[in-house]
């Protein structure tokens, strides 16, 4: 009885939002457990271990690989989609992401009213924009989709492979990537994206 | 199944991105705003705290659990490279909010629109492999 109502109000207690530090050092953890099995911190290269897998070594070198190499890190990401289920299942806070209110007074004026833009009220994907009925939805989600696949092979790297694991390892390369992370993020955020919602 | 212990990794990030906060389309456009610091907090401790274990590992010289140092792959530094390869991605990143490890987090969080969004990367990745030649490296 007393370890159920415990077992609870763990539950509880993990579901509220957590502290930046906390996110932050749990992050450093996962970085330092991959570290310690051998294997490096990255998402991206599951994309190339798809394409590999459907054959794409036959129209460019650059995909022949062994995806058998690769099985560790696409366990890592399915391990991911199952973390995501628990943690809107099991674990969700009872309020959607508490973003700034200069930011919700921001979105309010080019029609993106918060929380209401996302379906599921939890504040993670404005389902308004990026849906299956939307033609111009479609166009972002997969176009979107397409910069980050091709900018992070170009790079060799995405936010977990050189914001993460190469600064932590100060290498230069990754901080110069980084950097153009924000040219990019900041160029469409204030003009781009502006434009294509209005 | 010896990437099992990949499997739990995976889900402890998996839970740590959403629990975080980090997967939301909203926080990362409020973070190119700079109208809050939650991303840059956690950002930050990552990669300080990072580094510091990071340099413990190489300082006790530890061997990994397959028995190699702790080390990393240096890139060539190529600086028209990493700006252009960055900006793309960025400007990726910034309109569907999300980067890799978070659009499978969102896709078992539901939202089936990442399906798309994860075909469209596996797309860039493939037209990279095509066009890399043209590209200066």
């Amino acid at each position: 009885m007393n370890l159920a109502v415990n077992a609870s109000s763990l539950v509880q207690f993990i579901s509220q939002p957590w502290h930046w530090a906390v996110s932050g050092a749990a992050i450093a953890l996962v970085l330092a457990l991959m570290t310690w099995m051998g294997r490096s911190f990255g998402v991206s290269t599951t994309f190339k271990a798809f394409c590999s897998a459907a054959g794409a070594g036959k129209v460019s070198d650059f995909f022949k690989m062994d995806v058998k190499e690769e099985m560790w890190r696409i366990a890592f990401v399915i391990g991911g989609l199952i973390g995501g289920y628990i943690a809107t299942h099991f674990l969700q806070s009872p309020e959607p992401v508490a973003i700034s209110p200069e930011t919700v007074d921001y979105l309010a004026t080019i029609g993106i009213n918060y929380p209401e833009a996302d379906a599921k009220g939890i504040g993670f994907v404005p389902t308004s924009l990026f849906n299956f009925e939307s033609l111009s939805g479609i166009l972002m989600a997969v176009g979107g989709g397409f910069l980050v696949g091709f900018g992070a092979r170009y790079g060799d790297g995405c936010t977990s492979g050189h914001a993460i694991s190469g600064l932590a390892h100060f290498q230069l390369p990754s901080l110069i990537t980084v950097i153009g992370f924000f040219i990019g993020g900041l160029a469409m955020t204030h003009f781009i994206f502006p434009f294509l919602v209005g | 199944m010896k990437n099992l212990s990949f499997l739990t990794v995976g889900v402890f990030f998996g839970i740590v991105m959403a629990k975080s906060e980090a997967v939301s389309w909203f926080r990362i456009h409020e973070m190119f705003r700079f109208e809050s610091f939650h991303m840059y907090g956690i950002i930050g401790t990552a990669v300080v705290l990072g580094a510091a274990s990071m340099w413990l590992m190489k300082k006790t010289k530890m061997t990994t659990l397959r028995g190699t140092l702790v080390g990393y792959n240096p890139m060539n530094l190529n600086i028209k490279r990493h700006l252009l390869a960055g900006t793309i991605f960025g400007l990726g990143w910034a309109l569907v909010g999300c980067c890799p490890g978070p659009m499978y987090v969102l896709l078992g969080s539901g939202y089936t629109i990442m399906l798309l969004i994860l075909a469209g990367a596996t797309l860039g990745t493939f037209t990279y492999g095509l066009v890399m030649k043209y590209l200066p490296h």
